[in-house]
């Protein structure tokens, strides 16, 4: 973008400049030796065209919509529409997180985002012995169709889009909202929504796995593949940086493992005979809105380059479609703090800033009391109006990827892309993402970020206010929402029920066949779903799953 | 009980949670402390916790939830730790864990319960002060 010799003589004046400083940092020091970003790259005290000499704005930056994507997945961005406001909510049972739902739509919000419990995250049905104590605390209970349709109960499904927080058994509660849909007249060709249907990170962050990974890959590619005929505008996948962030990770390395896993569904998609341009256009991202927030911005256009001249030179992928990464971002759970947790809402405002300022597609903002409990209303409706207020009143709306050509954003997107970039070569090498996880490079190379970000903070390198600085003497926080422990009975009173009242010969003849499809090769939609409609319950499903498949050990990082 | 031995620390992930970001980086600082630390890794029962403590013979167990099962999950491992006649074994607990279920958790035997934002300095010293006490 700039005369080469224009750039040395620039360089040459800056060079001057710099010296006539260093003289006068004696007297006036900087405030620290070092500057650097989270992901450690050094922060210079100045930046200019010289520090992205080789930066060329088609082959690099382009208009929005346009490939390479960096300023934007669609021309118009959010003078077209804003983003999709989408606060993840769900938690006690299926009437309660209802009640919450229809709060949130009547505030304004645009899209559902379910967040279940563990038992259900893991396919244990609630009445399950490690089901004890974790029953409808971080999420919705759900073990049946059942407690799907009250769930959805009075909210029209072509209506609205549902992202489903769901992986290990991301297929089962996919087929329950089919299910729903068809109890309300919707077919499955008008449903819009996302099942998170991420396993790898599950394997390296997250921690709610199932099934070993050649099984939970097939699992993965078959609902690829069923979704691509019968559920067509559905996001199969969401690959998903967040949780690897929250793990302990850098920025750099959250895109470098986020686009590794996503390169590993492309691969295993490939191998189970799907074109790269029939799965690539449904799969869609979720990223991590952190504290250091021009390396966020940068990190948000750097993963959209990446991604896409992955898909074309990698794949041949032909599809504008498959190239675009969409993203959705929630803001950095691990920053907020107990401590003075009204400064939570502050650090939530600048985080979501970032990622509409790095063009998201939806957003979560977290609650300021989420260090300490599950939202409140209160809680929740502020972190919602936060977004509002960007949408509406900042202004940073108006035109697309306003942070174009700073010399620092460029350059901060081409140093992330990089870097990024010679990890997915290291893991390459090591085999791909399945491979690395299973070695144990992934979990160690996050672990170490985390106790690097822990022992900065202890020395007080980096300042969190609240905690290492500014700190007060507070009263314990009050008025926090609790779930009531009696939810696992009425759970395990409404199993009873429904395995009483449905039809037992039918479900264990859908049982036997979904094991025989399991043993087979067959897609496993078909007979997850006809299992769903029986009201065959999600352990009684995993469970039959666990019998062919076996359960995943984890390797030991430590 | 000779003082020569290190510190023997099981670090244990109770119920199925899996947040296990605080659990590692204090495993990480405890060994850096000078201590031995046996990290039992995700999913794990109060039965096979406290069967490890005891075939492991530790001196201290530090619990981490984060999924708001501490209420169901800590008094149990304390029963069956109880049980195993573990009397002088420190409990320490972490996590997200409300200022007002304290009370009841240390009731039920647990030393002590820190909070997000706690410095690992804090675990190290508070661990080597009340080790052996008993």
């Amino acid at each position: 973008m700039f005369d080469p010799e224009k750039i040395k003589d620039l360089k040459k004046q800056q060079s001057a400049w710099e010296e006539k400083i260093e003289s006068k940092l004696s007297k006036a020091p900087e405030r620290q030796k070092i500057f650097k970003t989270i992901s450690e790259i050094p922060i210079q005290r100045v930046y200019s065209p010289g520090d992205i000499p080789n930066l060329d704005y088609d082959r690099d930056l382009a208009f929005p919509g346009e490939f390479p994507f960096t300023r934007g997945v669609q021309p118009t961005m959010y003078r077209g529409r804003f983003w999709t406001m989408r606060q993840y909510a769900g938690f006690a049972d299926a009437e309660e997180s209802n009640r919450r739902y229809k709060y949130l739509l009547d505030q304004g919000q645009t899209g559902l985002s379910v967040a279940f419990d563990l038992p259900t995250q893991i396919g244990y049905d609630s009445d399950h012995p490690l089901a004890q104590g974790e029953v409808g605390k971080v999420g919705v209970a759900i073990d049946s169709l059942l407690d799907m349709e009250t769930l959805f109960d009075g909210i029209p499904l072509d209506k609205v889009s549902t992202s489903m927080t769901i992986n290990a058994p991301a297929a089962v509660l996919l087929a329950m909202y089919i299910g729903v849909a068809e109890k309300q007249g919707v077919s499955s060709k008008d449903l819009n929504g996302t099942i998170q249907n991420d396993i790898l990170k599950e394997y390296s962050s997250r921690g709610t796995y199932i099934f070993p990974p050649q099984p939970s890959l097939r699992i993965i590619t078959n609902i690829f593949g069923y979704c691509s005929k019968e559920v067509p505008k559905w996001n199969t996948i969401s690959i998903s940086g967040y949780h690897i962030r929250e793990a302990g990770s850098t920025a750099v390395q959250e895109v470098a493992f986020t686009l590794a896993n996503g390169l590993a569904y492309v691969e295993a998609a490939q191998k189970a005979g799907l074109d790269v341009d029939v799965i690539g256009p449904r799969l869609s991202f979720f990223f991590n809105a952190h504290l250091d927030f021009f390396e966020e911005i940068a990190k948000y256009r750097a993963a959209r380059r990446l991604w896409a001249r992955l898909m074309k030179e990698r794949f041949g992928s032909k599809d504008p479609r498959t190239m675009t990464l969409r993203f959705h971002t929630q803001t950095a759970g691990c920053s907020l703090t107990a401590q003075q947790p009204k400064n939570n809402i502050v650090r939530v405002a600048f985080q979501a800033l970032s990622a509409v300022l790095g063009g998201t597609q939806s957003l979560h903002t977290n609650s300021m009391d989420e260090a300490l409990a599950l939202p409140t209303e209160e809680a929740v409706q502020v972190a919602l109006r936060t977004q509002q207020l960007i949408a509406y009143e900042t202004g940073v709306t108006d035109t697309v990827d306003p942070l174009a050509g700073s010399f620092y954003i460029e350059h901060l997107t081409t140093t992330i892309e990089e870097k990024a970039m010679d990890y997915l070569r290291k893991i390459d090498e090591l085999g791909g993402a399945a491979a690395a996880i299973e070695k144990g490079f992934i979990q160690r190379e996050i672990q170490e970020s985390a106790f690097r970000y822990q022992k900065a903070i202890e020395a007080g390198d980096r300042v969190v206010v609240g905690i290492n600085k500014f700190q007060i003497k507070e009263p314990p926080p009050s008025g926090l929402l609790k779930v009531d422990p009696a939810i696992r009975e009425q759970q395990i009173q409404k199993i009873r029920k429904i395995k009483q009242t449905r039809d037992n010969t039918r479900v264990l003849s859908c049982l036997d066949s979904l094991k025989k499809t399991a043993e087979g090769s067959d897609n496993l939609m078909p007979p997850i779903l006809e299992a769903v409609r029986a009201y065959a319950t999600l352990g009684e499903i995993c469970d039959t799953l666990r019998s062919v498949f076996g359960e995943y050990t984890a390797v030991s990082t430590l | 009980m000779s003082n020569e031995r290190k510190i023997r620390v099981l670090a244990a992930k109770p119920g199925l949670d899996g947040h296990d970001r605080g659990i590692k980086v204090i495993c990480h600082a405890l060994r850096d402390a000078g201590m031995e630390v046996i990290y039992t890794g995700l999913r794990q029962t109060p039965e096979q916790i406290a069967a490890t403590a005891v075939q492991e013979d530790v001196d201290v167990i530090a619990l981490s939830v984060l999924s708001g099962a501490h209420d169901y999950l800590f008094p149990r491992i304390m029963e069956l730790v109880k049980g195993k006649g573990l009397k002088d074994v420190l409990v320490i607990g972490g996590g997200v864990i409300p200022e007002e279920d304290i009370p009841a958790l240390k009731a039920a035997g647990i030393s002590e319960i820190f909070g997000p934002g706690t410095y690992t300095s804090d675990i190290v010293q508070y661990i080597q002060e009340n080790v052996r006490k008993t």
